[in-house]
């Protein structure tokens, strides 16, 4: 399994088009557990740099689970527990040394419910580097990272307005101007467009795409339309329950094209049939 | 086939049958009941207020507003005037919510951000509620006979060491504002620790995962979003404490000394509107009553007022979070 899932990461560097991409984050999921249940086994997921990485299958197959330990979200969750490696620059963040506070301040996420905090526009996005305790300019980082966001526009004239008076799509393109604002170098999307109209969700999109010039993206999204349109890396879980359990694996990872159009495992082909018909 | 077709109609028109009389006149007789209990309610404290209002009209007449600014009380001369109780009650309940605000919202933190197992934080909640049902005169037993010893050291310290100040001018002697507030803080502790807990655990969890998200500490998600976020209810709570401390009688009339003088020093003894009521009653004659009764308004105003505002902060609050 191991040894195949690294032959196809070649094959896919080599496959691709532009550059091969240097991979940031190097998240190997040996097990992860909540208390007794094995929630997700054996899936490795490079994720590379200035791409946007797609994670794909049925639900309950721990997509969200894999994400959140890539920045020690699941930290939140007392039963979690974490075994294997992600190699950030180097360093395993899952190392006793490594305070997680750090990780999450240099691996921004986005949620799948918009959750602005209940303050300004402005303070929202600032609120990140008033954490960081940026000393400048911070009139100019905001606006920045609107605009980052696509939001600028909307929002210029009311700054001072509660984030929470937005509509959906313009809280969750909020938060990630919060995300953006001090400039993480990966940016995690646990279903960005889940509660969204498709209105705001091709916003998003767009943004998504735009943003992939300066961070590196990863996606979870239950629509396979989405992952298509947006991702470049496409990787997807399904759920075994051959041992009695519903432990979630990686099934394949490819470039989206590849993995959509002709797919190795026949699950994969299965799944994605299914979606399709 | 057909068996089915022909029986179900019958089995349907029994199932709606038209309510009975029985139950009409059941209906109607309970809905009639609840709307009368629920008015005896309002018109009860109608009733009160306006018998106490009648009752003290004489005492408004002759005293006026000169009733709230002046300090003696005298009963042979008939010189009357609750200053020093207003000071007292104000005094007392402000340094009770200072130090109850304090340790319920400290408490209210400490059981809903995850720092204890989950059982524990059950326990620990039933405790700190349970503290609401000791009555008010063994807590006033109580700060008599542990709590006024136990201060007296910190007292004399304060007093000797930081006496410049006004807050320790005076030594303890017993009974005092400063022994009376700290019964009332935790008096009203549960309140505020209560309402603070409903507060902060109504926070949607995906406020702290964006908190968190952003890569603040455990501290910084708690000062910085839980915090804010819970501060209306928290305001409330505070609110209602104030409340309830503003009307505590029994153990202040046993802690605060009863003494009719205005004094920023919190071991001076003093006295408050709702212990005045108590002690002055049962020997109160017929103009006395009277006096006592206009006292008794002023307590009702400053009591409904600040309940009022609690009540509608914590309305305003709890429609603001649902959005
Ligand atoms: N906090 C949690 N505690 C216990 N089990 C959880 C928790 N979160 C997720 N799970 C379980 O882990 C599995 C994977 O969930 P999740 O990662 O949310 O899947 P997905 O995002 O692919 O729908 C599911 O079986 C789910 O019930
Ligand atoms: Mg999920």
């Amino acid at each position: 399994m191991l040894m195949k899932s690294t032959q196809r990461e070649e094959k896919a560097a080599t496959q691709t088009n532009d550059t091969p991409a240097e991979v940031v984050l190097d998240c190997h999921a040996e097990q992860i557990f909540y208390g007794d249940f094995l929630a997700v086994r054996d899936s490795k997921v490079p994720i590379q740099k200035n791409k946007i990485t797609g994670f794909i299958g049925p639900s309950g197959c721990g997509k969200s689970t894999v994400l959140k330990s890539i920045n020690r979200m699941n930290d939140l969750v007392r039963t979690f527990r974490f075994e294997g490696k992600v190699q950030f620059h180097g360093i395993d963040i899952y190392d006793k040394k490594v305070d997680p506070v750090s990780v999450r301040r240099n691996i921004g996420m986005v949620f799948q419910q918009p959750n602005p905090f209940s303050m300004s526009i402005y303070e929202n996005v600032a609120f990140g580097l008033r954490l960081n305790r940026f000393r400048g300019n911070m009139d100019e980082k905001v606006e920045k990272a609107l605009r980052g966001a696509a939001l600028w526009d909307e929002v210029k004239n009311k700054l001072k307005n509660n984030g929470l008076s937005l509509s959906g799509g313009q809280q969750q393109r909020l938060c990630i101007a919060r995300a953006i604002a001090t400039e993480p170098q990966v940016l995690l999307m646990d279903e960005p467009c889940s509660a969204l109209d498709p209105i705001a969700t091709r916003q998003v999109e767009e943004l998504m795409i735009q943003l992939k010039q300066r961070f590196t993206v990863a996606i979870v999204t239950h629509n396979m339309q989405q992952a298509q349109r947006v991702a470049d890396q496409t990787a997807f879980f399904a759920v075994d329950i051959s041992q009695g359990g519903r432990t979630g694996y990686l099934v394949e990872m490819g470039p989206t094209s590849e993995l959509f159009n002709n797919p190795k495992e026949q699950l994969t082909k299965d799944y994605l049939h299914g979606e399709f018909s | 086939m057909a068996h089915p077709t022909t029986t179900l109609p019958q089995e349907a028109a029994s199932l709606s049958q038209p309510p009975s009389k029985m139950d009409i006149i059941f209906n109607k007789s309970f809905r009639s009941l609840t709307y009368a209990f629920t008015w005896a309610m309002v018109l009860l404290l109608a009733a009160i207020v306006i018998k106490i209002g009648i009752k003290a009209i004489p005492a408004i007449e002759r005293h006026g507003l000169a009733f709230l600014t002046t300090t003696t009380w005298d009963v042979n001369s008939q010189h009357f005037g609750i200053l020093p109780e207003i000071w007292g009650t104000l005094y007392s309940s402000l340094l009770a919510l200072i130090l109850g605000g304090f340790f319920g919202i400290t408490i209210a933190i400490f059981l809903t951000q995850d720092f204890l197992p989950h059982r524990v934080e059950v326990v620990l909640k039933s405790i700190i509620e349970l503290l609401a049902a000791i009555p008010s005169v063994v807590y006033g037993l109580w700060g008599i006979f542990v709590l006024i010893p136990l201060i007296r050291p910190l007292a004399d310290f304060l007093h000797t060491h930081l006496g410049w100040l006004p807050w320790f001018s005076t030594s303890l002697s017993g009974p005092g504002m400063f022994p009376a507030a700290l019964v009332l803080s935790i008096m009203i502790l549960p309140t505020i620790a209560a309402i603070s807990q409903d507060a902060f655990r109504a926070i949607p969890h995906k406020t702290k995962e964006a908190a968190f998200g952003m890569g603040t500490t455990r501290w910084e998600a708690i000062l910085k979003v839980m915090l804010p976020a819970a501060s209306g209810g928290i305001f409330g709570a505070l609110v209602l404490g104030l409340g309830r401390a503003l009307g505590e009688t029994m153990a202040l009339a046993m802690l605060v000394g009863n003494s009719n003088q205005i004094s920023l020093s919190v071991f001076a003894p003093a006295n408050t509107l709702a212990s005045l009521l108590a002690l002055n009653f049962p020997e109160a004659a017929e103009y006395e009553v009277s006096v006592l009764m206009y006292a008794a308004c002023i307590l009702l105003l400053i009591t409904l007022l600040v309940n009022i505002a609690g009540t509608a902060i914590i309305a305003m609050t709890g429609s603001g979070a649902k959005k």
